[in-house]
């Protein structure tokens, strides 16, 4: 046993480190459900404020749903803003403070369903902020409730019997009106259950943040994501789910990419 | 000295406009002043007025019931604010659309015809200063320079070369002030 | 001796807004009140001192623009009209709880409801005892002239940041409307970004420098030990307010059988009531709050040791009779008169409803 420890002693050097939890995290234990999406996101927003070197120049804007404690994971300033107003408050923010990055993250009630308007007007404005949406098609803080994404027949605490669209409307695909918007800069849909997939959503947000630098317009970076809390299913089995309902009705990759429209270009002629 | 007017027209005649000048003329010469409008839907082609009350003290209510001058533009407002004169204050109307004249006896009562003047000094836009060169007729409160130092301060600079126009208007108005009844 | 001009009381907000430093402003337009931003829009204040103006998509947005901007540090405002204010009740509960100082200017108008645009003081309980959920108190400045709405700009955020607490303006349509002489202050420089940090970096959410802890600008606590420690605090914060900024001016009060308490418009009406009272030989004073919130309590209780009575006047249902009750506490006879619904009251039904209630009861 002895020469075991001595082993491993001698393997943790920093020459031999591959991978090490990003300093722009927190040593906070997370309260998320083991298999939740929201925690690969939030180290993948670590990661990227880390690299870009940022830290001291980023303010978050916390929703109000499973991300309300954001801020006590990521290691920077923060707003906890009412439920569906993060956009209008990270707009407070960057206008105030235009060089400094300013993101929001909001979940699919927070940014579809109460925030719709001030998510709109937002991009429209095409603010210089960067919009991270985790769309997991349920309500997951109050209990697994029907979300303005659930897909129809989803089961959820208020449709228990399937979405009806009859009854409930349909589901919401706001990232693809967000993409009409010439305000938004740069528009994608990805998401976080492989290695492969979490790199790609990694690009994402990088470039996000870089199309804030560049004062480009609104970047907004979707995370189609599971919530097998809610679901009432295996992390798993969550995937598996995922991949087969939502995935074809929210289909992943980039749905703008470029700038904001030029205005002088819509001016009247007067 | 305080006094208390009520100008009351049609949206358009200057009214709101009017009562600008005359309080910054009061402004003008160290006076206190407050003017108080009609505002909102009601403007918007229909009647506007507005309360200035110009006073060497300190002013209370900025909101009046009575006044000691009417200058008064059209038939809704004579009907409105005749009743409110108070006795032995003055009453000032361009008779044009006036079908019902004023019947008051305790008050004095003027007229000018705007309108018609305007008209024939080619600019109907020179009305309200017309009317207001009768009201200062009645009741030279002011310095005529106390008036050109409110026109100056009221309009945007960009209409200051109507000041002249807007003076010979005020002549005109002091010229054919007409007096109907006096107490 | 300052510039002195004849203006509006809604745009004289605009103004005193750009020369006290103020560095943003998120609106939405409604009447009465809308001056505020056009004047502001039309100063392109941007250009001189940096200040931002934005219209926002909606009244909610505009205070949660507020919220964001209030919690970076800066001097940031909005402004409203009674029914704006209603959609906003959220984001001030919110800036309240997160102890941000900001303005907020209510120009009202008559409710329940779309109601009228004409003016009305109807937002009195909505004004201080909270409007929004939870424990919570505005400073609550109301000024009776167009030379008060410039001065008390300034002064809200001075209150504003020393109690790290939302004040609010609570004007009236007559007000906003109103032109008067007004005698402006002369330019106070925006704070820079390192006087932000300077003044501010102990609590405002202005990019966290590797020296310090996060800031974290939130209402949210939910451990209840922990969030009762905050009411707690924020209780101690308005008991402080109450004992130190307390204003209101009295006039005629020192020999006053009887007095009116008033504020805002209906205070200017009630002036000359007092000026007609005493011409009929009436021993009448006025007591005019100037904060509603810290309300003049002590004053009045010290009044009511020896005056016969009190009347209240108001362009509601009466609402501040019940403060002015509180603080007399039975010792004298409290009494109440108002119009609603947009009508201002005249300076002589209110003598006459003074002689009804008090002086010939």
């Amino acid at each position: 046993m002895a020469e075991v420890a001595e082993n491993i002693q001698n393997i943790i050097k920093p020459e031999n480190l591959v991978y090490q939890k990003s300093p722009v995290l927190t040593d906070k234990v997370m309260h998320y459900c083991p298999g939740c999406s929201h925690g690969v996101v939030h180290k993948i927003i670590a990661e990227v404020i880390d690299e870009m070197g940022i830290q001291e120049d980023t303010i978050g804007v916390s929703p109000v749903g499973c991300s309300v404690f954001a801020y006590n994971y990521i290691d920077i300033d923060w707003h906890e803003a009412a439920h569906g107003r993060a956009p209008a408050v990270a707009t407070g923010v960057k206008r105030v403070f235009p060089n400094k990055f300013v993101f929001s993250y909001q979940g699919d009630g927070d940014l579809a369903a109460i925030g719709t308007a001030e998510t709109m007007h937002a991009v429209n404005r095409g603010e210089n902020i960067v919009m991270v949406f985790i769309n997991n098609a349920i309500y997951g803080m109050t209990g697994g409730q029907m979300a303005p994404t659930t897909m129809v027949g989803q089961v959820t605490a208020t449709t228990p019997h399937g979405r009806n669209v009859d009854l409930n409307g349909y589901p919401l695909k706001i990232t693809e009106l967000i993409a009409q918007l010439p305000g938004a800069a740069y528009v994608t849909r990805q998401s976080v259950q492989t290695p492969a997939a979490v790199r790609k959503t990694k690009k994402a947000i990088r470039k996000a943040f870089e199309v804030q630098a560049n004062k480009k317009g609104t970047a907004f970076v979707e995370v189609v994501a599971t919530c097998n809390s809610g679901w009432k299913i295996s992390p798993v089995e969550s995937n598996e789910w995922m991949e087969e309902h939502m995935f074809p009705f929210y289909p992943l990759g980039d749905l703008k990419d470029g700038e904001k429209e030029d205005p002088e270009a819509l001016k009247m002629n007067v | 000295m305080t006094e208390e007017i009520i100008i009351a027209g049609f949206g358009g005649q200057g009214v709101l406009s009017m009562g600008k000048i005359l309080a910054y003329s009061g402004v003008m010469q160290d006076q206190e002043v407050t003017w108080f409008p009609s505002y909102g839907p009601e403007m918007r082609g229909g009647t506007a007025n507005v309360s200035v009350i110009i006073s060497d003290e300190r002013i209370s209510s900025p909101i009046l019931h009575e006044f000691d001058t009417a200058i008064i533009l059209n038939q809704q407002s004579l009907d409105k604010f005749e009743k409110q004169v108070k006795p032995g204050g003055v009453l000032l109307y361009d008779p044009n659309g006036i079908v019902h004249p004023p019947t008051r006896k305790d008050i004095n009562i003027y007229k000018v015809e705007g309108a018609r003047l305007a008209a024939e000094m080619g600019n109907p836009k020179t009305f309200n200063m017309i009317v207001m060169g009768a009201y200062l007729k009645v009741k030279p409160i002011f310095p005529m320079e106390k008036v050109e130092k409110g026109l100056e301060k009221s309009l945007p600079e960009r209409h200051h070369k109507l000041i002249p126009l807007n003076l010979e208007a005020i002549g005109v108005g002091q010229k054919n002030m007409e007096t109907v009844h006096t107490v | 001796m300052g510039e002195l001009r004849l203006m509006k009381g809604n745009e004289v907000i605009a103004e005193a807004a750009i020369r006290c430093g103020c560095d943003g402003y998120f609106g939405y337009p409604i009447t009465p009140q809308s001056e505020v931003m056009e004047t502001l829009m039309n100063r392109r204040p941007w250009d001189e001192t940096g200040m931002v103006v934005l219209q926002a998509e909606s009244e909610v947005a505009s205070i949660n623009m507020v919220y964001g901007a209030a919690g970076s540090g800066k001097k940031v405002m909005t402004s409203s009209s009674s029914p704006g204010i209603s959609l906003m009740a959220e984001g001030i509960s919110y800036l309240a709880g997160a102890e941000l100082p900001c303005l907020i200017v209510n120009v009202q108008r008559g409710g329940p409801g779309l109601g009228t645009i004409q003016p009305s003081q109807a937002d009195y309980f909505q004004a201080t005892k909270g409007g929004g959920h939870g424990d919570y108190r505005l400073i609550v400045l109301a000024p009776a002239s167009v030379q008060e709405m410039n001065d008390f700009v300034d002064l809200s955020f001075e209150l504003a940041f020393k109690y790290r607490n939302p004040v609010m303006i609570l004007s009236d349509g007559a007000i906003g409307q109103m032109m008067e002489k007004v005698e402006l202050a002369d330019y106070k420089p925006r704070w820079t970004d390192e006087e932000v940090k300077e003044i501010s970096d102990s609590w405002a959410a202005i990019g966290k420098s590797p020296d310090r802890e996060q800031n974290i600008i939130t209402s949210l606590e939910l451990e209840s030990d922990r969030m009762e420690r905050n009411n707690i605090r924020f209780q101690a914060k308005y008991q402080k307010i109450q004992e130190n900024e307390v204003r209101f001016e009295a006039i005629d009060c020192d020999d006053a059988d009887y007095v009116i308490v008033a504020f805002g418009s209906a205070a200017r009406v009630c002036q000359k009531t007092i000026q007609l009272a005493r011409a009929k030989g009436h021993k009448v004073g006025l007591l005019r709050p100037i904060t509603l919130f810290p309300f003049p309590t002590e004053e009045i209780k010290k009044m009511a040791g020896h005056v016969k009575g009190f009347l209240s006047v108001e362009m509601n249902a009466g609402q501040m009779v019940e403060d002015v009750r509180l603080a007399v506490n039975g010792k004298v006879p409290v009494e109440y008169y108002g119009r609603m619904g947009g009508i201002i009251p005249s300076p002589d039904e209110v003598e006459k409803a003074l002689e009804q209630k008090l002086i010939g009861g």
